[in-house]
């Protein structure tokens, strides 16, 4: 108690910790921002609760490695993961997921766990169980000689934007953009106004893993990966689609850079062998706040 | 006459399998403990509509009971749980086995309140947001009681190493499990018959419609739960004793792998009726031992292939196909109840 | 950045059949005996190998899961002290020779996995004698059933001393146990000190048996010097970012930083230790060689201290490995993956583990298991990892701790004074 109380004393006694931790926050908060954001697709476009989301970053983040482990320059990891995860996304699509989307949600929670465990021990098994990252030979900016970012953490969090912007750009302009977006309103209308709903969410899973396997190629640039990370941002990608919603992505990345910020502030007071727990304490809250929220708007109904 | 015939032999083989297959006392043990966690799981999950991924918290939560009752009986738990105390501290023959029997039975009524107070709040929540609920509860609680250092934080608790002499040590805890196992069983058989049976499964057919004929739905639901809670409580106590020593992430609230795998028993085996569990979890215990022993290193993806099959592709599980292809077997051996129960 | 270690960088479904024919238990290691050709070679009496009798041990051993860059460190350490044992002439008692034969399971670095893997080894395959597993956590869930069914198990990785404060009477460690580690770090910096007691101290430990009681260890000294702990956090078991406590290091700057979390925990600390520009005078940490922090990290890791329980460069000796020097030589040589780096001492204690049951069986002279169990606790022997003596609860108490610390590179033992080669850097100049 002590420790928590002295380490609040902190914040206030140099304010400019304060800023390191928000920088630190919302870097990391991008980055699950993003995963989330592809979850947020899937599970708005075909009603699939993807277990495996972290499972894919992760995946992602090992073709970057591995990839430039053979000599290929790191940076160029972020659209070659894109790529070969976007090709993942739909072999997964074709074998698992295009036999859940009908089924019952507990089905695709279920499907996508076994999912999950087979492409973590699959990684396990190719590339071995240590914990891996790309060393990129940028330098660290420092400022006030106290808040330090790493040049490939700025790289990083602004390959992230031009990612989100870029998706964000496609989904509004193009005719497939308005194609998922119509599906996921109402996918019955959208096939009879000719709509290939199938076409549409092979697209959409193949897009989330693409986008997932982006945002593990720039993870591993910047912190470290590991075969059994995946449930790490799974479940940070369930605490943000769960409190902002699907289908609202300002919400999305409002809940990312939050819930970024936030598990460092709980890191630095509590300690962060606490991290985990304040995610998924944070997912409890955002549950009980809905839940009260439905029974006033069934209250008031009666 | 052919039914108690049949009971008799099951019974028969149950009690005769430990002296059968010595050498596998600890696997068999195991598979009863899979049946149990597989026919609780299918009271909420499959008789009454509602798919928890959490239930393993009952689990851990009962190790960690029955272990602090024993410990708390006997020594101070805070010294006893530190890593540098130099001193030993042992337990007597008496100590140990009352802690056994105290300990699991605290632990089952201390994971059947626990179940009560929790499901006020999840209970509220529908469909996939009871199972992330829930998953929730199970891995906070992990995470928690690993930082919780009064009960030994991340270095787990130990308990002592069974006391009385070696062959009766190999059998105890087979029939410890297979015991609460049977009693179970003959619960649900007796309690699917009654009012209450039919109570839970309207909540999963209609809740609305249940709660509009008069059924007080939060308490049956709550009801059902504490039950199921209770015995995957006490099955945890007579775990923290099997396995001596447990810690926290991996071995007590151990999400990813048994909370998991008692869905999917009950999934592999026919979801809402009697049988489907145990068979599941027989078949399911069975491929997961021989896996690991013949497919080293590819038996996580294995199982996970398994999982991706029984729920895709088989969701009606083995007792559901039969029924579907083989409606006379079940005219003959089970009673006309439960094949409604997977309607 | 180099990866680690070799043979889990191999990747694609060739290596896949490797691992099944490696770790298949019923089989020999196949590659293993491929590395060690080039060992054997160098023994002349390897005919007399041929009609040994076999002496079965069994293990559960991490080669998945959180823990396996260790697991195969100790797997490779008992398969080199077999082979070694085999060349020369094997286990020779009565009038008849044996060779060792270890069963493995892979235990996913997982407890609950472990103790059932370890019933089956001694039900299922009737192994009467044990190796242990990698970690105190799966050492602290196997020793209960090798205790309930009365096996001798020798361990060589386990180092909490919770592992020796039950009673147990079958257990058996080579190691120091894991409150030495870093004692010295903390001798150190009082030494450094004008005044001990204005000395301010940050650890930060991951949340497991191993970790904690060199949390507990630190605690202790630090309290004898009166010294302040500024911090004192855990750190999570998926462990990737500990910026976090950095961050607070650089606010309350203490003396001596003290971070311990087996490989990752080592890589993670002193990556960051580098990025963040920690400049903390003095920092100690764990598993620097398991980690080759020097292979990944280069300048970040300079002046980092290292505590050992082993080095290459002490004057241990034995008739059966040579000098620790020789062991090192002989070891990178069987072992060609280990070439560019220093040999952890995870690997040498294993083999020390195997040497110990050479040792007892001799002395035993009997397959008996409770006579093989007297003459292990009766151990009393010199051997290139340093002496093996056991106290009443079977941790080893003839062997101290050395601390490293890495200058240019190099590793050079620092403390305690008997030991050391080489003075102090002091205080630690940051890349």
């Amino acid at each position: 108690m002590d420790q928590f109380l002295s380490n609040i004393g902190l914040l206030f006694e140099f304010p400019i910790v304060n800023l390191k931790i928000i920088i630190d926050g919302l870097m990391i908060g991008a980055l699950f921002a993003l995963a989330a954001y592809g979850l947020a697709l899937v599970w708005g476009v075909m009603n699939v609760k993807n277990l495996a989301q972290g499972d894919f970053v992760i995946a992602g983040g090992y073709v970057a490695w591995y990839l430039s482990r053979h000599g290929m320059p790191p940076l160029l990891g972020v659209p070659v993961a894109f790529v070969v995860m976007w090709g993942v996304g739909w072999v997964v699509y074709r074998l698992v997921i295009s036999r859940v989307i009908e089924r019952d949600l507990f089905t695709s929670l279920l499907a996508t766990f076994g999912l999950a465990i087979i492409m973590a021990q699959m990684l396990n098994l190719l590339f071995g169980s240590d914990t891996q990252s790309i060393q990129l030979d940028y330098d660290t900016l420092y400022f006030f000689d106290f808040i330090d970012i790493p040049i490939a953490k700025l790289l990083g969090v602004l390959m992230a934007t031009a990612l989100a912007v870029a998706v964000v750009l496609f989904m509004k302009k193009s005719r497939m953009g308005q194609a998922i977006r119509a599906t996921s309103q109402d996918a019955r209308a959208a096939r009879v106004l000719g709509i290939d709903t199938e076409k549409v969410y092979s697209f959409t899973f193949s897009l989330n893993s693409a986008i997932c396997g982006a945002a593990g190629a720039i993870i591993v640039m910047v912190w470290v990966i590991q075969p059994f990370y995946g449930i790490t941002y799974s479940i940070r990608s369930f605490v943000i689609v769960t409190a902002a919603g699907l289908g609202n992505l300002p919400g999305v990345i409002a809940a990312g850079l939050g819930i970024g910020v936030a598990e460092q502030y709980g890191a630095h007071i509590f300690g962060i062998g606490y991290q985990q727990a304040i995610a998924v304490l944070l997912l409890l809250l955002v549950l009980v706040y809905r839940l009260v929220q439905q029974r006033r708007v069934r209250q008031s109904l009666k | 006459m052919k039914k108690t015939l049949f009971y008799a032999v099951l019974l028969l083989i149950t009690i005769a399998a430990p002296y059968l297959f010595p050498d596998y006392g600890t696997q068999l043990a195991t598979l009863w403990l899979m049946i149990i966690v597989a026919l609780t799981w299918d009271m909420t999950g499959g008789q009454m509509g509602y798919n928890s991924l959490g239930n393993i918290f009952f689990y851990g939560t009962g190790m960690y009971v029955a272990a602090l009752i024993t410990i708390g009986m006997v020594h101070p738990i805070g010294e006893y749980t530190d890593a540098s105390r130099s001193e030993l501290m042992l337990f007597t023959e008496g100590q140990y086995f009352t802690g056994l029997i105290v300990g699991s039975l605290g632990a089952g009524l201390f994971c059947a309140l626990s179940a009560v107070i929790i499901g006020y709040i999840t209970f509220g929540l529908r469909g996939p947001y009871f199972a992330i609920g829930t998953l929730g509860v199970a891995i906070a609680a992990g995470e928690l009681v690993s930082n919780w250092d009064w009960v030994g934080g991340g270095q787990g608790i130990q308990l002592p190493v069974y006391p009385g002499d070696l062959d009766t040590g190999k059998v105890v805890f087979y029939f410890l499990f297979a015991i609460t196992g049977v009693a179970l069983f003959i619960f649900l058989k007796w309690l699917y018959s009654t009012r209450f049976g039919a109570a839970i499964n309207a909540i999963r057919d209609d809740e609305e419609k249940a709660e509009a004929m008069g059924i007080h739905t939060m308490r049956y639901k709550l009801t059902a739960w504490a039950l199921s809670a209770f015995f995957v409580g006490v099955a945890g106590g007579i775990s923290a004793f099997q396995l001596i020593h447990f810690e926290p992430l991996e071995t007590a609230y151990q999400t990813i792998n048994l909370g998991i795998f008692m869905v999917v028993c009950v999934l592999l085996g026919g979801k809402g009726t009697l049988w489907g569990p145990v068979v599941g979890a027989i078949l399911f215990h069975v491929i997961k031992e021989v896996t690991w022993n013949y497919l080293l290193g590819w038996q996580w993806v294995a199982l996970g292939a398994l999982i991706v099959v029984t729920v895709v592709y088989f969701q009606d599980g083995i007792m559901g196909w039969l029924m579907h292809n083989k409606p006379e077997w079940f005219g003959m051996r089970v009673e006309k109840k439960e094949q409604e129960g997977t309607a | 950045m180099r990866a680690y270690p070799r043979c889990a960088e191999e990747s694609g479904f060739v290596s896949h059949h490797q691992y099944l024919e490696e770790y298949n238990p019923m089989k020999k290691s196949l590659s293993l005996l491929g590395c060690a050709l080039g060992a054997s070679l160098l023994f002349s009496h390897t005919a007399a190998a041929q009609d040994c009798e076999t002496i079965t041990l069994g293990s559960a051993i991490s080669l998945t899961g959180k823990y396996a860059t260790n697991g195969i460190h100790a797997k490779n350490g008992y398969e080199f002290a077999i082979q070694k044992i085999k060349d020369a002439g094997g286990v020779q008692f009565g009038d008849k020779c044996y060779n060792f034969n270890v069963i493995y399971y892979d235990d996913e670095s997982k407890g609950d996995r472990g103790a059932t893997l370890a019933e089956r080894l001694i039900n299922q395959d009737k192994v009467q004698y044990m190796l242990g597993p990698y970690s105190s956590g799966l050492t602290k869930a196997i020793a209960p059933v090798t205790e309930k069914y009365q096996i001798p198990m020798v361990e060589a990785e386990g180092a909490s001393r919770s592992l020796f404060n039950q009673g147990y009477k079958y257990l058996f460690a080579v190691l120091s146990t894991s409150e030495q580690y870093l004692a010295s770090a903390v001798t150190l910096a009082a030494e450094k000190a004008d005044d001990p007691s204005k000395v301010k101290v940050a650890v930060a430990v991951e949340n497991d048996p191993f970790s904690l009681d060199i949390r507990a260890g630190v605690l202790e000294d630090a309290a004898k010097f009166d010294m302040q702990v500024v911090i004192d956090e855990q750190l999570p078991r998926d462990l990737s970012d500990m910026s976090a406590i950095l961050t607070k290091v650089k606010l309350l700057k203490p003396d001596l930083l003290i971070v311990s979390g087996h490989s990752k925990g080592a890589a993670t600390a002193v990556r960051q230790i580098g990025e963040q520009k920690i400049d903390s005078p003095m920092v100690a940490i764990t598993h620097c060689e398991a980690a080759d922090v020097v292979g990944n990290f280069g300048a970040a890791a300079n002046d980092i201290l290292c505590s050992t329980q082993w080095a290459e460069t002490l004057t241990y000796e034995d008739p059966l490995f040579g000098s620790a020097a020789n062991y090192e030589k002989e070891f990178k040589e069987a072992f060609p993956e280990y070439k560019d780096k220093s040999v952890p001492y995870q690997v040498a204690q294993a083999s020390a583990a195997v040497y110990v049951f050479k040792d007892a069986f001799e002395r035993a002279a009997s397959l008996d298991k409770e006579a093989v169990r007297d003459a292990i606790a009766a151990t009393d022997m010199m051997t290139f990892y340093g002496g093996i003596k056991f106290s009443e609860f079977g941790n080893n108490i003839a062997k101290p701790m050395v601390l490293r610390q890495i200058q240019d590179g190099e590793y050079n033992v620092v403390a305690p004074s008997e030991f050391a080669s080489h003075p102090l850097n002091w205080p630690r100049t940051p890349q």
